[in-house]
């Protein structure tokens, strides 16, 4: 009876098809558990807690929580921020698009183009920033070629002027990250289909048109995920500002991530920083929440 | 996918304070063999020859030397990994420390008191108090003191001086006016580092010339609110905002061993730093008093700030590192460290009861107004670096200043966030 397997055995094999993924996933759950979820408890608690130097476990109340609201550098770390993120999701969107729409006109050497544009995003942050500062620097790249070139009244120095600072990182930041955005419109853009476009253009609608009302649109997913990738990248974004200003001049260029890792480790104020973390936490979950939500529901459905 | 890099992407940002929960060990085994295991950050030439004294000491006496060395950050990534040695139970024999780790490190108790060496090599009368205040712990000594750095120094070219026909400045307006003289010959005239820790190393030289070794003791040692929300505080940053006029516009970032390649370069005529200044001329071949020259900033020739390296030990029950800790803390402390240790930082002996004739010019003279500082009860921590107040403070203080020095804040306005800073900082 080759072809009849015992009722038993097809039990056995059965179960252990409903048993096995869930026994390969499991030491991956476990240190997911442990490493992310449980630290995330724990530095909850550590941010209502007396922590300095140290971790300390003796409650605190909101005490770290008010001196975090209270902090001079908390305060332009969040206006920061605000326009860091603000102006590199927006100019990294309308570019990403831009780009992947001329790319999409059936060029020659369209993969040789997007390779190129794609880069930048096989760069470590710290690679981009210490680049850019370099060519930044008006002392160091582009305002000393200048006035080398003979065009003296040149004058480029953002990265030193605290008021500006905060925007050569952006500058950099879009640099890096474009070319990454371009690419994911690039596959929403050959996902469309066709036959709507055609229809378009038969009945002779210019081409800005068909973008506007017909391509666009369709994008909308592509525009939520960059919108999700985009944002965490700006809230996490700590080894540009590094490279570029150190959080510098003065803390003119201080984001809750530099603002973090200052209080942990060279303020001996770990209970502050547990705050501020928690807080960025916070406001990644109330992004990411929502959408994970609406992907499950869609994809159940 | 984005779900798992975003889980990933929140895991990377609490990264950091994830270090600093218990560790694994990685220390190798400590039992049995003579050995120490010496965390520190003297990574730089300069430094890791000073330590190498040290070691080569420990040498002779048939001592291994497991060196542990961490780069980077001005000793932040060092004590990162100290923290979470420490909370692993797996402590270094002993750790090099700034200001008042040491003091954190034994409210904890979690280090050796080197209480015997001390009385055998009489530490309570060759150490300064102002040294004392941060080696000992409630009468118990917690660290060896490894040397005396002072951060009130200009670094000055001595051709450029010459070339312009200026005199060693004595007073606060002479010192203004040489620069000016400088900077109207096309020269800088003051070479400047714009990082926050170098804002306030020369801010506290400002406040010290301003309102003298009373007056800073007042507003950064005592943090007394009136003192930093004063009138002489608002002058002090008033000539704060007078010396930035003699400055590039291109400092903001510059590390301070490139400015003072400037002085070296004669770009530009003075440099206010600590002493360590003084091994990048020394590495040039340059001689103080003929190439260089090294004076107090006017005004506080008076006093002197300081901060100063300790070395300390972490308790353990074995009784043969106990032993060895005790042998490490003697070797720091005996005279012939103490010079040859100097000699090689560039800085100057902690021990007060030393001749000065090995010494360099510079650090003759400094050693000289070191002890008088001693004697007179003007040898104040520096607020810069972490000998005046407590990390937090100190960096609140940084947070002002540099926003002082990068913005055209108006000197009142920073006197008053100054002190609402310090005051939050402590809250």
């Amino acid at each position: 009876m080759p072809n009849s397997p015992s009722p038993q055995g097809g039990g056995a094999r059965a179960r252990m098809q409903r048993w096995l993924p869930k026994l390969v996933l499991s030491p991956s759950f476990v240190l997911i558990l442990f490493f992310v979820y449980g630290f995330i408890l724990w530095t909850t608690y550590i941010s209502f807690s007396n922590s300095g130097m140290l971790p300390d476990y003796s409650w605190a109340g909101l005490r770290q929580w008010s001196r975090l609201w209270n902090s001079w550098t908390w305060g332009i770390a969040l206006h920061n921020i605000w326009i860091f993120g603000l102006l590199y999701i927006v100019s990294c969107i309308v570019l990403g698009l831009l780009l992947a729409i001329l790319l999409d006109q059936r060029i020659r050497a369209e993969g040789a183009l997007r390779t190129i544009y794609l880069y930048p995003m096989a760069l470590s942050f710290i690679v981009t920033g210490t680049a850019w500062q370099w060519f930044l620097n008006p002392g160091l790249g582009l305002e000393k070629t200048m006035h080398e070139l003979g065009w003296q009244s040149f004058s480029f120095n953002w990265l030193i002027d605290s008021g500006m600072a905060i925007y050569t990182i952006v500058i950099a930041a879009v640099w890096q990250a474009t070319g990454f955005i371009m690419a994911m419109f690039l596959a929403g853009l050959r996902g469309i289909d066709g036959e709507m476009i055609k229809a378009a253009q038969i009945d002779g609608a210019p081409a800005w048109k068909i973008y506007l009302r017909i391509i666009i649109p369709q994008l909308r997913p592509v525009f939520l995920s960059a919108v999700v990738v985009l944002a965490h990248l700006a809230i996490k974004s700590f080894d540009l500002i590094v490279a570029m200003t150190g959080g510098g001049p003065g803390n003119s260029t201080a984001v809750p991530a530099t603002f973090m890792y200052s209080y942990a480790f060279s303020r001996n104020e770990m209970g502050i920083a547990a705050a501020s973390a928690v807080f960025m936490l916070a406001v990644i979950a109330a992004l990411i929440i929502p959408y994970l939500y609406s992907e499950l529901r869609e994809s159940r459905s | 996918m984005i779900a798992r890099r975003l889980i990933g992407g929140i895991g990377c940002t609490l990264l950091p304070l994830a270090l600093a929960m218990p560790a694994s060990s990685w220390a190798g085994d400590q039992q049995g063999d003579k050995q120490v295991e010496v965390l520190n950050w003297w990574t730089s030439g300069s430094e890791a020859q000073a330590l190498g004294v040290l070691k080569s000491d420990l040498a002779e006496q048939g001592i291994g030397w497991k060196n542990m060395p961490v780069a980077g950050g001005a000793g932040t990534n060092a004590m990162a990994v100290l923290r979470s040695r420490v909370t692993s139970g797996n402590p270094p024999t002993a750790a090099q420390v700034l200001g008042f780790d040491a003091r954190d490190w034994a409210q904890r108790g979690a280090l050796t008191y080197l209480d015997d060496v001390a009385q055998s090599q009489s530490w309570g009368e060759v150490f300064p108090a102002a040294i004392k205040n941060f080696a000992q712990h409630e009468g118990h000594w917690i660290g060896a003191p490894f040397e005396v750095h002072s951060t009130n120094w200009v670094w000055a070219n001595k051709s450029l001086m010459d070339e312009l026909g200026i005199e060693q400045p004595e007073s606060w307006d002479d010192f203004i006016a040489s620069m000016q003289k400088a900077q109207e010959a096309g020269y800088l005239g003051l070479a400047y580092g714009g990082q926050p820790w170098q804002d306030a190393t020369v801010f506290e030289n400002v406040v010290l010339a301003t309102g003298g070794a009373d007056f800073y003791r007042q507003a950064f040692i005592e943090l007394d609110e009136s003192a930093l929300n004063s009138d002489t505080m608002v002058q002090a940053f008033d000539r704060m905002r007078e010396l930035l006029q003699y400055k590039d516009d291109n400092s903001p970032g510059r590390d301070w061993n490139l400015a003072t390649a400037m002085v070296i370069n004669g770009k530009a005529l003075y440099q206010i730093m600590g002493d360590w200044a003084k091994g990048e001329f020394i590495n040039g071949d340059l001689q103080p008093g003929q190439d260089f020259m090294c004076f107090r900033t006017p005004g506080t020739q008076e006093a002197v700030t300081f901060n100063s390296d300790l070395m300390i030990m972490f308790q353990t029950d074995n009784e043969q590192q106990r032993e060895l800790q005790s042998t490490m803390a003697r070797a720091i402390a005996s005279p012939e460290f103490q010079i040859a240790f100097s000699q090689a930082k560039g800085s100057v002996p902690a021990r007060m009861d030393l001749a000065a004739d090995q010494l360099d010019a510079c650090a003759a003279k400094g050693y000289q107004q070191v002890k008088a500082a001693a004697d007179h009860n003007t040898l104040m921590g520096s607020m810069a670096h972490g000998y005046a107040a407590q990390a937090s403070v100190k960096n609140a203080v940084f947070d002002i200043v540099s926003s002082f020095v990068n913005s055209s804040m108006p000197s009142d306005t920073a006197a008053e966030q100054l002190a609402m800073a310090v005051q939050g900082a402590q809250s």
